[in-house]
């Protein structure tokens, strides 16, 4: 199959953060994506544009990033691996139908290259602001998956899982990219195909007709689901609803709802946990970093091995659900916690939370629209 | 012909309708249109947003999705570009259509895609117990409009057919037979068809306005609707306060998701496309 990229050898491309989100979601399957042009996260519509329609899958550009929300919804209830892409002030607009995708159990994939916010903020300059709104950007309390890729290579293999987990969870997944990461060039080493662990939503064994219950998760904690058209005729709302899909105001039932939905991504917290530790054994200050700061922490902390300092590196790869008990473990002999990251310290507060004030824990914010040098981050590690 | 009953999720009855409303009557004709048109019940969805009207689909043993305020022709668009051989229905309501979803009401109509939506128009937010819509009448009490409506409401079926619609049509809940006969026609037309259907709020809007009840609102409707044909004769001082029903507009464009196909097969290299 045609990928986008230089082709610099059998399966090796040069390519751009962006354009291996769309190579990583063709591959796992999407179907459908629905989306609204903004910036950085613009080349990720103008691929999809070009490829999908070749393949005889779904582009649609839509009128507003609600609308896009609601369409990728829409197509994920008719059948299709589904996916949107935008960037923070866009991430805000979405917001509400990511909550009802979450509620209604409607598997989807929103991918949101980070710019400096709020609002309009700095279009073309990289930030990590949208950590929380990730986690929290709808109302209620939710179930949230995101996960936040350091490189271009990672951005292919993480697009992939994003959409298994979505698949597989029957929830949104969203990918935090931020703005250097979508416009780098780097080399990706191409799977072989048909290599790739792919994963389809579960479908429903009886036959339409046989009490099809489309939010019963039987003995498990996720329900099989049907498409629109296959025959079993049932209703999906964002009001808090029964087994049968239909609305309640049982304080029982709404509570057992709220509680399952939520549940089945806490309790595969472990699973879902992807934390990189590099040098991290006998380390007594840790770098913990993620996204693009990872890249310039890590030249940090090698520096700081070179000046014989006993530095290591905790990368979290898996935002939500936060992976507290292996961060925990990652710090456990540290004395102390260096959490750089292009915000106010978003992620630093989560760090203090999972290691229960064992150790200090220390904020290096950068909000200004550039990525920390290596040198900064050297200076502070000096410094705890 | 299939009886009404038949199409209705029975063990969701009784419905939240208050009593004289006319949205039960408008859900009638759209449920005696889809047996007429011979709609296969496994092969058609139902997509509304959020109010009184946007109850419907949940009473209406299909495929159905009730959707968050005003999202339903974004929701709907998704269903029906991933499977185009669904036949996919939006009903909403004025305030659904007109205000929070009018972005995507005049898109959907733009793109003029294969979607039947239904507006269960009612000139209030019943649901929320009576604030003033995009279609209130100016001068009318609400209780966001104490003093009268200062807006101007919308012709929604102007408005369509100016965004691109290609089937668009007015009716009332006094005028049943016609209704069903224009949402039968909405539903076998290939490009965006809409079809605004006057409806009684007895409750919030005839209440406060001294409209009289479910009858006297009904009534009005009778006196004050105007066949499109008459009204063509007609001068505009004559047409104040009137309501024009009939088909408004026939065209007969490019489907949406029939032309993306062609973009697909021009992508794919077969074909020239259009």
């Amino acid at each position: 199959m045609e990928v986008t990229g230089v082709s610099v050898g059998p399966n090796i491309r040069l390519m751009q953060g962006n354009e291996a989100c769309v190579e990583g979601a063709i591959a796992a399957g999407l179907g459908f994506f629905a989306g609204y042009p903004i910036t950085p996260s613009t080349e990720i519509a103008e691929l999809l544009a070009e490829r999908l329609p070749r393949l005889g899958r779904k582009f649609l550009q839509m009128e507003d990033e609600i609308a896009s929300m609601g369409a990728v919804i829409g197509a994920s209830l008719a059948g299709l691996k589904s996916m949107t892409a935008t960037s923070g002030p866009g991430f805000s607009l979405k917001q509400e139908n990511i909550g009802y995708a979450a509620v209604a159990e409607v598997p989807c994939v929103v991918v949101n290259v980070q710019r400096v916010g709020p609002s309009t903020g700095m279009p073309t300059s990289p930030a990590q602001g949208d950590i929380m709104q990730a986690r929290w950007g709808t109302h209620g309390d939710h179930p949230a998956v995101a996960f936040t890729p350091w490189s271009v290579s990672e951005t292919y293999s993480l697009t992939i899982k994003c959409f298994n987990v979505a698949e597989e969870l029957r929830t949104p997944v969203i990918l935090l990219m931020d703005e250097v990461v979508a416009h780098m060039r780097e080399k990706v080493v191409l799977p072989e195909p048909g290599s790739v662990r792919l994963v389809d939503r579960r479908r429903p064994e009886a036959p339409p007709g046989a009490g099809y219950l489309p939010y019963d998760p039987g003995d498990g904690d996720i329900p099989p689901m049907a498409a629109f058209g296959d025959g079993y005729r049932f209703h999906v709302t964002g009001l808090f609803h029964d087994r049968s899909g239909f609305p309640t105001n049982d304080p029982t039932v709404a509570e057992r709802l709220l509680r399952r939905v939520c549940g089945k991504v806490e309790k595969r917290r472990k699973e879902l946990a992807m934390v990189e530790a590099r040098e991290t054994s006998g380390a007594d200050v840790i770098v913990l970093a993620y996204g693009s700061t990872a890249r310039p922490a890590w030249r940090a902390v090698r520096m700081a091995r070179e000046a014989g300092l006993k530095v290591g590196m905790v990368r979290l790869i898996t935002l939500w659900p936060f992976p507290a008990g292996e961060v925990a473990e990652l710090t456990h002999s540290a004395r102390a916690v260096l959490v750089p990251e292009m915000n106010l310290g978003q992620i630093a507060g989560e760090v203090e939370r999972a290691i229960r004030c064992r150790a200090p824990v220390h904020s290096l914010t950068l909000v200004g629209g550039e990525l920390f040098t290596p040198d900064e981050i050297f200076q502070a590690i000096k410094g705890v | 012909m299939a009886r009404v009953q038949d199409y209705l999720r029975k063990s969701k009855m009784p419905h939240i309708w208050c009593a004289g409303c006319g949205h039960g009557i408008v859900m009638g004709a759209l449920i005696r249109a889809i047996d007429r048109v011979g709609l296969e019940k496994d092969r058609t969805v139902v997509v509304s947003g959020i109010g009184c009207s946007s109850r419907a689909p949940g009473y209406m043993d299909f495929d159905t999705l009730h959707t968050t305020h005003g999202r339903a022709l974004a929701f709907a668009t998704g269903v029906k570009v991933a499977n185009p051989s669904l036949n996919v229905i939006v009903i909403t309501g004025d305030g659904d259509a007109a205000a929070i979803g009018g972005n995507h009401l005049i898109h959907a109509a733009r793109r003029n895609i294969g979607i039947t939506t239904i507006c269960f128009d009612n000139s209030i937010y019943g649901m929320t117990s009576g604030q003033y819509s995009p279609m209130t009448p100016t001068g009318r009490i609400a209780t966001t409009a104490p003093y009268g409506n200062v807006d101007q409401a919308f012709d929604l079926c102007e408005l369509l057919k100016g965004a691109g619609a290609t089937y668009v049509a007015r009716s009332t809940t006094y005028h049943v037979p016609q209704t069903i006969n224009l949402i039968a026609r909405a539903l076998e037309h290939k490009g965006f068809a809409f079809v605004d259907v006057l409806s009684q709020c007895p409750t919030y809007y005839g209440r406060r306005n001294k409209l009289g009840g479910a009858i006297e609102m009904m009534n009005w409707f009778k006196d004050n609707a105007v066949p499109v044909q008459k009204a063509k004769q007609m001068t505009r001082e004559d047409l104040r306060d009137k309501v024009v029903i009939g088909e408004m507009y026939v065209a007969d464009e490019p489907e949406y998701t029939g032309h993306y196909q062609m973009i697909v097969d021009r992508a794919q290299g077969r074909g020239a496309g259009r």
